[in-house]
């Protein structure tokens, strides 16, 4: 056997693809069972194996590593700092960032030392104003918000009214709640709303606004806020499911789902934009 | 996010193989992040500035479509080196690749193969990826994915055996 003609992939066997997959420790124990009771009569996937194993010892990652050297590293902290200086985000923006801005925030400063100094004035800013306006209660209504979400996935507890018509969702909070949730149906761009129900969060009760992207379930939790504030939404992962939190309309608003996350944000900004 | 600069850097300078290109790349790659990053931070940062150095470094070469960047051939040194490194007939093809651990010539194997089973094998092998995270940050299914690793390596074992890269 010869690398060459190992490598053919003419007439070889389909499963390399796996014995590869198993090299990159990408299959789980009964994946990797199958697939070797299967090599153990096969000279192809032998020989792929063997290949890739002659190949990592040749890959030594920190000879073909290209890490970021000084004088890079310096003229791209000139280069930031000279966007940080330019209005590229409103201070109202800075506002919003919560929590996740101050840690991002100090990790700059942990990765930025040097160049601190040059735009030192406009960080400060975000950090106080970070620090102002952080909401203990965040980590809680997390989560509230995914064991809403949890329990509204068990049977029979996802709608109280089950509709996919707009028209009918919203009228149906009248009377139970004390405010007009924001119901729209995005069925259009691929997120059909289903229903709609009471839940209880931040220690009120909140509207839930149930939509579906193909097998997936995405709650939509709004409950007005004291003041006008706006803010973009901003992302957080919490035991595998995708949360995005904004503020619009004098609402506060959660989506949560086990969506993939792109799909998350999609869908969040197809909601945002819909009259 | 800035804890990813390196392998920010890192793709850039596979994709580009230029210092110079790579360098414009993530410049104009981490002034996209810093101005986006307030909404997505807390979605697997890593990939996600991959995804823009990714976008960016595939808009500059797009953009410099024509112009060949790339000066990486074979030097007058490196070539009497190949050719003095050719392997006997009767050379073992898998001791001829765990000889030839140069990686000035596995550094040019890789440059030379195609961009899209380049950053596969990049994301793979150097900031060792899963294949899923390769999936979102090249925009591309997993099967794909797997595949296109499988013809990089493929591209390296062959060139290297056939080539013989040994010191």
């Amino acid at each position: 056997m010869t690398v060459a003609r190992g490598l053919n992939p003419a007439g070889r066997c389909d499963r390399i693809l796996l014995v590869q997959a198993q090299f990159d420790s990408e299959l789980d124990s009964a994946q990797t069972a199958r697939l070797q009771a299967h090599r153990a009569t096969c000279a192809d996937c032998q020989a792929a194996e063997r290949e890739l194993t002659a190949l990592r010892t040749l890959i030594v990652p920190n000879e073909l590593y290209r890490p970021v050297h000084g004088a890079v590293r310096q003229r791209l902290a000139a280069t930031l700092a000279a966007a940080q200086r330019r209005p590229v985000r409103g201070l109202v923006e800075l506002q919003t960032e919560h929590r996740s801005a101050r840690q991002a925030v100090f990790s700059w400063i942990r990765g930025w030392r040097q160049s601190a100094l040059a735009f030192g004035a406009g960080v400060g800013c975000a950090t106080v104003l970070a620090f102002l306006t952080l909401s203990p209660g965040e980590q809680t209504v997390i989560e509230q918000v995914i064991a809403g979400h949890v329990r509204a996935l068990q049977p029979g507890h996802l709608e109280d009214i089950i509709s996919t018509d707009h028209h009918a969702v919203k009228p149906w909070f009248d009377g139970r709640i004390d405010f007009s949730p924001p119901v729209k149906d995005l069925e259009h761009t691929g997120f059909p709303l289903e229903g709609g129900r009471l839940d209880y969060v931040a220690g009120r009760p909140v509207a839930a606004l149930v939509y579906r992207r193909a097998n997936h379930i995405i709650n939509l939790f709004v409950w007005p806020r004291a003041d006008d504030f706006s803010a973009e939404p901003e992302a957080t992962e919490r035991n595998g499911y995708g949360l995005l939190h904004w503020a619009q309309d004098g609402m506060e608003i959660w989506a949560v789902s086990d969506v993939d996350p792109v799909q998350l944000r999609r869908f969040v900004q197809s909601w945002r934009q819909s009259p | 996010m800035l804890p990813h600069l390196s392998a920010a850097h890192n793709l850039a300078r596979w994709l580009m193989r230029d210092a110079e290109a790579a360098e414009d790349v993530l410049q104009d790659a981490m002034v996209r992040a810093l101005t986006y990053f307030p909404s997505f931070k807390d979605i697997n940062s890593r990939g996600w500035l991959l995804q823009i150095v990714r976008n960016t470094a595939y808009a500059s070469m797009k953009l410099n479509r024509g112009v060949d960047l790339v000066a990486i051939g074979i030097t007058e040194e490196g070539l009497t080196d190949f050719i003095s490194a050719l392997p006997s007939e009767d050379d073992d093809p898998e001791m001829s690749l765990i000889k030839s651990r140069d990686y000035r010539h596995l550094h040019h194997l890789i440059s030379t193969l195609p961009v899209d089973l380049r950053e596969a094998l990049v994301l793979r092998e150097l900031e060792e990826l899963s294949y899923k995270e390769i999936a979102e940050i090249t925009q591309s299914p997993i099967g794909t994915v797997m595949s296109r690793l499988w013809r990089a390596r493929q591209n390296l074992v062959r060139a290297a055996a056939t080539q013989g890269l040994c010191k």
